[in-house]
């Protein structure tokens, strides 16, 4: 189909208006389409899933803590207040965004990403595969502190035989953390 | 001329035209993202910290867990030129996004070109397998496989309650995504297209054209894949594509029979009228191609056309892709050039078809 403006080049624009049960189509290229003004073909003004979340997010804003617009705030720490400690992106930056900084910033946005999630996921919790080491590797970390901690104090206590003991267990837990998954 | 393996041969595994219906789908697809624990997120990792992941993960691949899965190849993006960077994308084996845009962005290839594990795209790591044919699952299979290994190796971003954490919420949990390119000809041309893909969106899939923009659909290509990486496991999302796949087929197969049976001749004609612009047109754009391209591809499923192969045919839609045709050729081309060398190399490819070995004849274009 061409363009029903020039007719000169194909209409890949097609827009439908119905106003007041009276429909209308036009098919226009994208050159006249920005003439008339009827459609923002600029790359920088572009749709993206990206725009699209941060859409989300203002409405989960607008609607949720009252009218942020004006100052007026319910609460103490407001959402555009809140910021990741981690990599330092605020909240509103995440919302403009529509991206996370860091791992840290799912812990430090909380609970106010489930409207977010619910909406784009239609679910708020992870199933599925979860990694093997995850739960070990924190287990092994608290176990090393405790460790070291117990060999400085029979070094203190110049309890030498338990040191040795100790710093052999230490060694081999240091190699498995570090040696992955053989180690297991 | 480019010393990497991946410019020299134009096949990738995903290309052989092979696997389970093979006539409908032309490739699976498994991306699987994950980041470190501890480095902040691509866009917002200083110089200094996309450095280290990227030394990280590249440590991982050199070790030897990893050389059980296959011979990869390891490449910085910087050290490609703006054409190896393009073809890569071409082929599918890696994003715009890395291409374009990342930092201290890395490659992981296997040699067959069946897995790319993309570093410092928009997450740290990008698992990506890339199969021939509806292979959903084994591509699945794969991916989770290289997961373990960088999983026992490094520390992932995860997260009990949301799962893989993600530099965009819309990858978090699973961080899958698995997706299948169709070639689907005859409900096009059936105009039962919109319908399916309706149904289709409503049960949580996303349909896009390959080429094209928006929802337009060059040379009848769509592909189909998972919104949804959050609260559903790995194995319920791949049955869910692949159960709509599978109909989608079915409806393809039945449309294919309708338009034999209805018109073969008409059908015959449109098949072999491509054929003929194809095997003699001088100058060829790259939506004529796609679309006569489509016709001739479907013309050899229905067994109208004997010469043509699958292999060949989606050679030659990455081939006719501009990055491709600039370096096949070795030379910089405005787009009317592309046209005019487009049209010849679909030529000489449907020629060559008689003149058997392919490799040896390919690679002696290539070394010219």
């Amino acid at each position: 189909m061409m363009c029903q403006h020039c007719g000169q080049k194909p209409a890949t624009l097609h827009f439908t208006k119905i106003i007041n049960g009276e429909k209308t189509e036009s098919h226009i290229c994208e050159g006249c389409a920005r003439e008339k003004g009827e459609f923002n073909a600029d790359p920088a003004h572009e749709f993206s899933i990206h725009n699209l979340l941060s859409g989300l997010l203002d409405f989960d804003l607008s609607n949720g803590t009252g009218n942020l617009k004006n100052g007026v705030y319910g609460f103490k720490a407001t959402p555009e207040a809140m910021r990741c400690d981690n990599c330092g992106l605020t909240f509103s930056q995440f919302s403009k965004m529509g991206r996370f900084g860091c791992d840290e910033c799912y812990k430090s946005f909380g609970s106010r990403l489930d409207p977010l999630l619910k909406r784009v996921h239609g679910n708020i919790i992870h199933v599925g595969k979860i990694p093997k080491r995850n739960g070990i590797v924190l287990q092994r970390k608290r176990e090393l502190d405790d460790l070291r901690e117990k060999l400085q104090e029979s070094i203190r206590m110049e309890q030498f035989e338990e040191a040795a003991q100790l710093r052999d267990h230490i060694r081999m837990l240091e190699k498995e953390l570090t040696g992955g998954a053989e180690a297991q | 001329m480019s010393n990497h393996s991946f410019m020299k041969q134009p096949v990738s595994d995903w290309m052989r035209g092979t696997g389970p219906d093979s006539d409908i789908v032309i490739s699976s697809r498994i991306r699987i993202a994950r980041n470190l624990h501890g480095i902040p997120f691509p866009l917002l990792a200083t110089n200094q910290q996309s450095a280290e992941s990227l030394t990280r993960l590249t440590a991982v691949a050199e070790s030897t867990d990893f050389a059980d899965l296959g011979h990869f190849y390891v490449m910085k993006l910087v050290e490609l030129n703006a054409t190896e960077r393009q073809v890569l994308v071409e082929k599918h084996l890696i994003s715009p996004n890395l291409a374009n845009e990342s930092r201290n962005g890395g490659l992981l290839l296997k040699d067959d070109e069946s897995i790319s594990i993309m570093l410092n795209e928009e997450d740290h790591l990008r698992i990506q397998c890339l199969y021939p044919g509806l292979q959903i699952r084994e591509a699945w299979e794969a991916a989770s496989q290289l997961d373990d290994v960088f999983e026992a190796k490094v520390d992932y971003a995860f997260d009990e309650k949301r799962g893989y954490l993600t530099s965009c919420p819309t990858n978090v949990g699973t961080g899958i995504r698995a997706s299948v390119m169709m070639h689907l000809p005859a409900l096009v041309l059936t105009q039962q297209i919109n319908r399916i893909l309706q149904a289709v969106a409503q049960v949580g899939l996303a349909v896009r054209g390959l080429y094209g923009e928006g929802s337009e659909a060059i040379g009848n290509l769509f592909q189909i894949s998972n919104q949804i990486t959050l609260g559903q496991s790995e194995e319920e999302i791949i049955d869910n594509l692949y159960g709509v796949v599978k109909q989608i087929i079915e409806h393809e197969k039945a449309a294919r029979e309708q338009l034999r049976q209805e018109n073969i001749t008409r059908l015959t004609d449109r098949v072999c009228r491509s054929y003929g612009i194809l095997k003699h047109a001088a100058i060829m754009e790259t939506k004529e191609a796609a679309q006569r391209l489509s016709d001739i591809r479907l013309g050899a499923d229905l067994g109208l056309l004997k010469d043509v192969s699958p292999t060949m045919l989606n050679e030659l839609m990455v081939m006719t892709q501009p990055g491709f045709l600039q370096h096949i050729y070795n030379k910089q081309m405005n787009a009317e050039e592309r046209d005019i060398y487009r049209a010849r190399l679909i030529r000489e490819t449907l020629v060559r078809k008689l003149s058997a070995p392919r490799q040896s004849d390919k690679s002696k274009k290539l070394q010219e």
